[in-house]
């Protein structure tokens, strides 16, 4: 029998790293496999060999037993196999009906119809039941509606296998589960699937098989049901390891962070917290509950329109990061890429910002102490990297968050603020973050997680819920997933 | 309700974003005849038109190479070089030629030949070497215009063939010539870049070239077409440019490039690429020949002219930010 998608001994050098080893993948028809790998197992090499975006340096692919188009016929390809990638190949300043049929314009030698444009993308839109107005702007679009969009793209070139390269890193709750369902629908219809995720709890849940990969080769490939949690971590890190386990500690008396009568237009209201030395605290809520926007401000990202937060007995000024840095708070933003380092200044230049005016006099940075303490915390936080000098953009997405975490730890913060601490990173770091959360924290500071991802939430001593702005609960540990996401949902009460 | 008064009902932003400098350019002709009589004689006005004609085809050119997402300081140096390469292929030793004596009609082709030239080296260089546009260009306009100065020797070309001070200076049904063929480019460019494949290839590349590819777009063609394109309009900005002034002084389009980016900016061209209409850019030249022209016609200084052009692209800008609400790169 003919595999629907099959990747042959594919071989892939970039200079002198081997991104793909005498790899392979089969999928069968109306499959829906998970592939999953630590970063830099070879994971995305193999999309964009399966999508005809790479040629593969040796191996083959095939489609229903036949040897896959010439790399540069784009149509081809596209009728057999179609990708919704992690970022966006949406054109943001083109209309949702232009991007739905861009370069496939309907109309007579290269002479665009814009009203036939319209009925096609509109049809397109009913036929797969995406709500978006096919005349908004791309670029206003949610990135729920966005990804809706370019899977109804990717379907309308008849292709019958879809790969979604980590479709729910940006989604919240609700959405994963309305992404679920469509998947669902999609299978029922004999699509093929590829899904590719760090959640693996997800992999069981939409998906009917797994391949795993690591250090660029295929590891194994098994039913889900046949490849219990253990021993898929496993797989992916080539040693067992145990489910991190939080630890247990009594917070101190002392209030490290306080939070009184918070409110800003839109994000949240009327927000009291307190953060005691010793004590990991959790935000949780759907997207729109306002956790991440209550988390930026006590950092100072934002000003709150009332209320005060308070740092180690210091009442801030709002909206002033670096007050809130002064007053002895470190923190983590939610996207690394953006807030969180300069990609092309080396590890210990990002890991010592906070720092550089301890580092040498009269506005001067003495390299040799900001190199001993870069060192120090490459050291602590097991950070891969060739040397303090590594620019941080050649790092992988662990090791790059590792750097953030350094930049947030590196002044012995009293207070932690972490936002999505773990978000695109694999199993391992993910453990050493979250370990490091909470060596801050045995050291006597108090911390703030806010994250979207259970597992995080675990280390809290207690955990915040908000929902639409206020926070509805205040969860001791020992809570269930039920429990927890019920509350978020605003389903309880 | 039916389907197809459902979108003429609703209000579509975007739409009217390029129009934004309409209001000014209204409010500018008010001004500007309340100040001078003269102003909004019909004779001022087809002046003010003949004056930004070359000046508006660099700034179409531009519109078109930052939609796509790069970048293109070289045309200004085209404007003096190309029609100067050509005139000097064509006219005798005695008068400032290089001596070859080509037949004179031949002069425009050559002319848009030298600026097609130019662009496809603009291509060359950013497109295959991938080097950085900004600077690959600005190394051309120094280059290019040491192209115009090395030849002449700093001197004025006034022997002109008869073909090349045509188009400058021939009024067809009243109005010059340069104002019709200006006119029916930017018609052609709003077509264009509305209505046709290729033309919105160009906002998909600057948008997310990537993507653009993903598509099936041939990305690295469609620039170089830009890049040629661009390259040509300035040589036929640089050959009407020449009619208007009889003669091709050592620093024809000097300075241009400024008033170009002024205008597309202003018009509503993003410098990050993906943005922007040609009708915006149009409007941007108006606005600019507007101001230009009143400014002379109540004897402002040429001196301190600079100044108010200055403060009115910085005015437009801020405008253009509140009306837009977002932060501009």
């Amino acid at each position: 029998m003919n595999h629907h998608v099959e990747a042959r001994n594919v071989v892939k050098r970039f200079g002198p790293t081997t991104a793909l080893d005498r790899a392979g993948i089969e999928i069968a028809e109306g499959e829906t496999r998970a592939l999953v790998g630590r970063n830099g197992a070879g994971k995305s090499t193999l999309v964009s060999i399966l999508t005809g975006l790479l040629r593969p340096d040796q191996g083959e692919v095939l489609f229903s037993g036949e040897p896959a188009p010439p790399i540069a016929d784009r149509d081809a390809w596209r009728q057999r196999v179609a990708c919704v990638y992690q970022h966006s190949t949406i054109i943001p300043g083109l209309s949702v009906a232009e991007n739905l049929f861009l370069n496939r314009q309907p109309g007579r030698g290269g002479l665009i119809r814009w009203r036939a444009l319209r009925d096609r993308a509109r049809e397109l839109l009913d036929t797969y039941e995406v709500d978006v107005d096919a005349q908004a702007l791309a670029g206003e679009l949610t990135v729920e509606q966005r990804q809706l969009v370019e899977i109804a793209r990717a379907l309308s070139f008849g292709a019958r296998f879809i790969i979604l390269d980590e479709p729910t890193a940006r989604l919240d709750g609700p959405a994963i589960e309305r992404l679920f369902a469509r998947m669902r629908s999609l299978r029922e219809q004999g699509v093929t699937m590829l899904y590719i995720s760090h959640h693996l709890d997800e992999v069981y849940e939409i998906c009917q098989s797994v391949t795993v990969f690591r250090d660029a080769r295929h590891i194994v490939t098994s039913p889900v049901a046949d490849l219990p949690h253990d021993e898929l971590v496993a797989a992916m890190t080539g040693e067992a390891t145990v489910a991190y386990t939080s630890r247990s500690r009594t917070p101190g008396g002392t209030v490290v962070l306080s939070g009184e009568r918070l409110s800003l237009a839109g994000r949240y209201q009327d927000v009291d917290l307190t953060v005691r030395s010793g004590e990991v605290v959790g935000l949780a809520g759907s997207a729109s509950s306002g956790k991440v926007g209550l988390a930026e401000t006590l950092v100072g990202l934002h000003r709150a329109d009332s209320g005060t937060v308070t740092v180690n007995g210091r009442r801030l000024r709002p909206g002033d990061v670096p007050a809130a840095l002064r007053a002895g708070l470190g923190w983590v933003p939610q996207d690394r890429h953006r807030e969180g380092f300069v990609p092309r200044l080396s590890v210990g230049e990002n890991a010592t910002f906070p720092i550089a005016r301890k580092l040498g006099r009269y506005g001067l940075v003495s390299p040799s102490r900001r190199r001993a303490k870069a060192e120090e915390l490459i050291e602590s936080l097991d950070i891969k990297t060739e040397g303090a000098d590594q620019p941080v953009g050649d790092l992988s997405g662990g090791n790059a968050q590792k750097v953030v975490f350094a930049r947030a730890l590196v002044d012995d913060p009293d207070v932690l603020v972490v936002i999505n601490p773990t978000a695109g990173v694999d199993v391992k770091a993910k453990q050493a973050l979250l370990g490091a959360v909470e060596d801050a924290v045995e050291r006597g500071a108090g911390a703030v997680v806010v994250s979207d991802e259970l597992d995080d939430l675990r280390i809290c001593d207690r955990v915040l819920v908000m929902f639409h702005g206020r926070v509805v609960k205040d969860l001791p540990r020992g809570w269930t997933d039920h429990e927890l996401v019920a509350v978020m949902e605003g389903m309880e009460e | 309700m039916t389907s197809s008064t459902a979108p003429v009902l609703r209000v579509r932003p975007a739409r009217f974003r390029d129009l934004t400098l309409v209001p000014v350019i209204v409010l500018l002709l008010v001004v500007g005849a309340f100040l001078d009589p003269t102003f909004l004689t019909a004779g001022n006005l087809t002046n003010v038109l003949q004056q930004q004609a070359a000046i508006s085809l660099l700034v179409l050119a531009e519109a078109m190479i930052l939609i796509a997402g790069k970048f293109d300081l070289s045309l200004e140096s085209t404007v003096g070089t190309a029609p100067a390469i050509a005139v000097m292929l064509i006219i005798p030793v005695s008068a400032g030629g290089f001596g070859t004596g080509l037949p004179g009609p031949l002069v425009i082709p050559l002319a848009l030949l030298v600026g097609a030239a130019i662009g496809a080296i603009n291509g060359l260089l950013i497109i295959r070497f991938q080097l950085s546009a900004f600077i690959v260009t600005l190394a051309m306009l120094i280059v290019v215009h040491g192209f115009l100065q090395g030849p002449t020797e700093g001197k004025t070309l006034f022997q002109l063939p008869e073909s090349i001070l045509y188009l400058g200076s021939v009024s067809w049904l009243g109005l010059p010539a340069a104002v019709w063929i200006a006119g029916a480019l930017f018609a052609a460019g709003v077509f264009a870049l509305g209505y046709l494949r290729a033309g919105r290839a160009l906002y998909a590349i600057g948008g997310n070239a990537d993507a653009a590819r993903a598509a099936g777009i041939r990305v690295d063609r469609v620039l170089w077409a830009v890049f040629i394109l661009g390259g040509t309009l300035a040589a036929l900005a640089g050959i009407l440019e020449t009619g208007r002034l009889g003669a091709i002084g050592n620093n024809q389009g000097v300075g241009w490039i400024f008033m170009v980016f002024a205008a597309a900016v202003i018009g509503g061209v993003s410098m990050d690429g993906g943005k922007g209409t040609i009708l915006g850019a149009l409007t941007g030249v108006l606005v600019i020949g507007l101001v230009q022209n009143i400014l002379t016609l109540i004897g402002v200084s040429g001196f301190w002219q600079p100044v108010i052009y200055g403060a009115i692209i910085l005015i437009a800008l801020m405008i253009s930010r509140i009306a837009g609400g977002k932060a501009q790169d």
